[in-house]
């Protein structure tokens, strides 16, 4: 090794040691125990210390509990506090916070991200937060001055007494400001008065984005740390009946083989070694009832399931009667695949586990399910854990997982190796390794009566549960019903008279898991593909069929009227192309869309151009919400066009990018993204995006060629055939 | 032994010459600006600039580089990197950033070469570096504001 890499390890373990560092403004509010255990919902706790550090050199650093995975929280959540803080944007740093109660998710109860909730979860802490330091600064002023607080003002960094012209910066106001109580209540600005909030600042994660430096744990690097992969079970639920280990301790680099609960570790002292030994592995797998799964049979199932009835989720009059009674009846079945998540980063996890303690590095969106599990497996409390969220290529979803699944593998393999260890998952083992968005099935009737009025709708919804067999189940799934499994189905927003949406869950060994979007993933395909169905069937143009059921809904009526001015609905798409539409409500936000697509000859879907509309509420940053809709377009575009994994002889058939493809930049539709203004409270960003894009590609193809597509992935193999007829 | 030249600096590894470039970047010289994302040539995190030329560094092995120049991310150099960098910045382009670094040096890679590209050179240069978050409309605009930025450079 040169010298130039030590200095550089020690650097990184100086750079992760100042995290600790700086002067911190050290208080809490105490709890009123007593008062709080009393409250129906007890308001989280105002902890300013947890959040910002003010150091002399006037630097801010914010510490931010949500995991930057793409979606701008080191940005949106940042502004929040700097709003009420009244910081000069260029003296703010983020920092990751560790895992510990004060950063609890306020609604979820434990340190999480996910459900598109950042923002609108942060909305009253944070602005609080930032107020109440605020004001401590101030009175930390005003004591030093011996003038009343109420005569002072905070701006840009700085408390001014503007009657006697003194001033004083915040960091030469911290030290004394840490020895003051937290004001019990602080007045939040009137949104008039926004400087932060609403504009589109730059993000503060970009620089070390795009000069390498930015730290994804894949990077961390700490002293006597061996790379280690695993294999594991070909078959979703195998165990290792035998295995020989002998050729594999022989490849040059690998240090160490061991069997964990998921299979056999080969550790190495650097990723290419344990790679070659994992090949030399001799495995003998007890692959158990997940052998002879198989996606063929898995449809065929599910399509034999969907003739019967289900549990019922939402009813509203009676369905069959108004079916029966129906000028006109639709039925149709739709279908979407098993997808992985497929981050652009495979998962990892770093892990220096010692007697009394266990540090973990890793890009995860669950530090607080993540912390209790780890400190399970190890046999540590968990304040004895300590999580550094690091840069996340991507989460999606999967770096949220309920079983904390890589953790405690990673931790497991710690344990038995006796060292410090980077697990590294291949992008194979990452797409094979299962937490799917599940195989669901979707059975569709409506009746119309004869002037193409909807009279009733229903819809039969097959597919394994993701709430189920996980630590959520309590609080998620009420009578037999998923909530997650019928999100927007079960809350139709169209004025139909007679409503049922009913459910089955059977279950297999294949592990599920949310997946942008979660339930609405599918849901958002197959609502807006059926409304459109409906238009067709009544003669009428889409975007006035929907528009006459939804004047009760004015947050839909307000993106469809946005998307179809924006996209000039009423006048013809250029030639050679069809434009489609939809319209989904999701994590507390409306989103319309508007695809052009074209066909070709060989059934190849052109997706050209996507308008979108999208109500979130009151904005924080623009161009976040913009890069939102456009990031949240584009990873439904991959599933709409061509996501896919199957199962054959229980194994997933597919590996890599080339039997897995996603959207590439040459397939990219120019995409323009149109916001609501709104007063109301802010609402989701992150995942709302992704719904209608199936739904609004698809009907533009049926609007092109007449073909109605009701299986995702529609692939050019598979608009050939439904041209066949 | 192996003698690679990375980012100007000369190295000297005992290494095996079939060991991909990428994870000798990574673990023997731990630069880790070099993103790991499918070891096939199929997702282009891997991206480097090989004798000025972009290429995988995740199947290429270390010793077709023996004797050649070899930049990364952190050695890319400064003509290319401030317009880059500016443009990315300007644009926002990066969500989670995981694959920036290889958009960015497919990106410089493009631009050397061909300083006014069209929207199809665009295409052609750079559907080999995948993104999962869709920063693809983003990529394009920022490329085009680079040739902007730089009108009078043209081809070396």
């Amino acid at each position: 090794m040169s010298e130039s890499i030590d200095i550089r390890r020690r650097e990184f373990l100086k750079a992760s040691a100042a995290v600790g560092g700086g002067l911190v403004l050290g208080f809490y509010i105490p709890l009123r125990g007593a008062e709080i255990a009393a409250a129906q919902q007890p308001p989280p706790a105002v902890e300013p210390n947890a959040w910002i550090r003010i150091a002399p050199d006037e630097r801010v650093t914010i510490l931010v509990a949500k995991a930057e995975m793409g979606q701008g929280v080191y940005t949106s959540l940042p502004m929040l506090i700097a709003e009420e803080l009244e910081l000069d944007w260029n003296q703010i740093r983020v920092a990751a916070a560790p895992a510990a109660p004060a950063y609890k998710h306020t609604v979820f109860g434990i340190q999480v991200t996910g459900g598109s909730t950042s923002v609108s979860s942060s909305w009253d802490q944070l602005r609080t937060v930032g107020a109440s330091m605020r004001e401590m600064l101030i009175l930390a002023a005003a004591q030093q001055w011996a003038v009343a607080p109420a005569a002072c003002q905070a701006e840009k960094g700085r408390v001014r007494h503007p009657a006697s012209g003194r001033e004083a910066s915040y960091g030469s106001l911290a030290e004394l400001a840490s020895r003051l109580p937290v004001p019990q209540q602080v007045a939040l600005k009137e949104p008039k008065d926004f400087k932060i909030i609403g504009q589109a600042l730059p993000r503060l994660d970009t620089a070390e984005k795009i000069d390498g430096s930015g730290q994804f744990g894949l990077d961390v690097l700490i002293p006597d740390m061996l790379v280690a992969v695993l294999a594991r079970s070909p078959v979703f639920g195998g165990q290792v009946k035998s295995f020989k280990a002998e050729q594999a301790g022989k490849v040059p680099g690998v240090k160490a083989v061991a069997q964990v609960p998921s299979g056999v570790v080969v550790a190495a002292s650097d990723f290419w070694s344990a790679l070659q030994g994992r090949k030399a592995l001799e495995i003998v797998w007890d692959e158990g009832e997940g052998a002879t799964l198989a996606t063929e049979k898995l449809r065929q199932q599910y399509a034999e399931l969907v003739k019967t009835p289900g549990t019922v989720a939402r009813q509203e009059g009676d369905v069959a009667q108004a079916l029966a009674g129906a000028a006109k009846t639709l039925e149709a079945v739709y279908e979407v695949p098993y997808l992985a998540h497929a981050c652009m980063e495979p998962l990892n996890c770093v892990v220096d586990l010692r007697e009394d303690r266990c540090e973990i590095w890793t890009g995860t969106q669950f530090q607080g399910g993540d912390q209790n599990a780890a400190a399970a497996v190890a046999g540590l409390k968990p304040e004895q854990v300590t999580i550094n969220t690091m840069l996340l290529g991507g989460g999606f979803g999967r770096r949220a997982n309920p079983h904390s699944d890589f953790v405690v593998e990673a931790v497991q393999v710690a344990k038995a190796l006796k060292q410090p260890v980077k697990v590294i998952w291949t992008r194979e083992d990452d797409m094979r390794g299962g937490h799917y968005r599940p195989l669901w099935y979707s059975r569709m009737n409506a009746g119309l009566a004869s002037d193409g009025t909807p009279l009733a709708w229903q819809q039969r919804i097959v597919g394994q549960s993701i709430i189920a067999g996980t630590a959520f189940e309590q609080a998620m799934v009420h009578n037999g019903i998923d909530g997650t499994s019928v999100e927007g189905a079960a809350e139709l927003p169209y004025a139909i008279p007679n409503l049922l949406v009913d459910l089955h869950s059977p279950k297999n060994v294949v592990p599920v898991q949310w997946w942008r979007s979660v339930g609405h993933s599918h849901t958002g395909f197959v609502v807006e593909s059926f409304i459109d169905e409906l238009a067709a069937a009544s003669g009428t143009d889409p975007y006035l069929f929907r528009r006459r059921l939804l004047t009760a809904a004015p947050r839909h009526l307000g993106v469809l009227e946005l998307v179809t001015k924006k996209s000039v609905w009423d006048k013809p798409a250029p030639a050679g192309r069809a434009r489609g539409l939809a319209v989904h409500a999701s994590f507390g936000s409306w989103v319309a869309q508007v695809a052009e697509v074209s066909v070709d000859k060989n059934g190849q879907i052109n997706v050209h151009r996507v308008v979108c509309a999208v109500d979130c509420g009151r904005v924080v940053n623009p161009d976040t919400v913009k890069a939102q809709m456009e990031g949240g377009i584009i990873f439904g575009l991959s599933a709409a066009l061509f996501g896919e994994i199957t199962l054959k002889d229980g194994r997933v058939e597919q590996s890599n990018f080339h039997d897995y493809p996603v959207v590439r930049l040459d397939e990219s539709p120019e995409i323009d993204v149109h916001i609501v203004p709104s007063s109301e409270r802010p609402t989701g960003v992150g995942e709302p995006g992704t719904p209608p894009i199936a739904a609004a590609v698809a009907n533009a193809v049926f609007a092109a060629s007449g073909i109605r597509l009701r299986r995702l992935p529609m692939t050019a193999a598979r608009v050939r055939e439904a041209m066949k007829g | 032994m192996i003698k690679l030249n990375v980012n100007g600096k000369d190295y000297q590894l005992d290494i095996s010459a079939e060991v991909p470039l990428l994870w000798v970047i990574r673990d023997q010289l731990q630069l880790t600006g070099t993103k790991y994302g499918c070891g096939m040539s199929l997702c282009g995190a891997c991206t480097v600039h090989i004798d000025g030329a972009a290429a995988r560094s995740c199947v290429t092995p270390v010793g077709e580089v023996a004797g050649r120049k070899v930049v990364t991310i952190e050695g890319l150099e400064a003509n290319l990197r401030t317009p880059l960098q500016t443009a990315w910045a300007a644009e926002e382009v990066p969500q989670c950033g995981y694959c920036q670094p290889g958009q960015i040096m497919s990106a410089a890679a493009l631009l050397t070469e061909n300083p006014q590209p069209k929207d199809a050179d665009i295409d052609a240069a750079m559907s080999g570096n995948l993104c999962r978050c869709g920063t693809y409309p983003r990529i394009r605009r920022a490329i085009q504001r680079v040739a902007r930025l730089l009108p009078e450079r043209s081809a070396p």
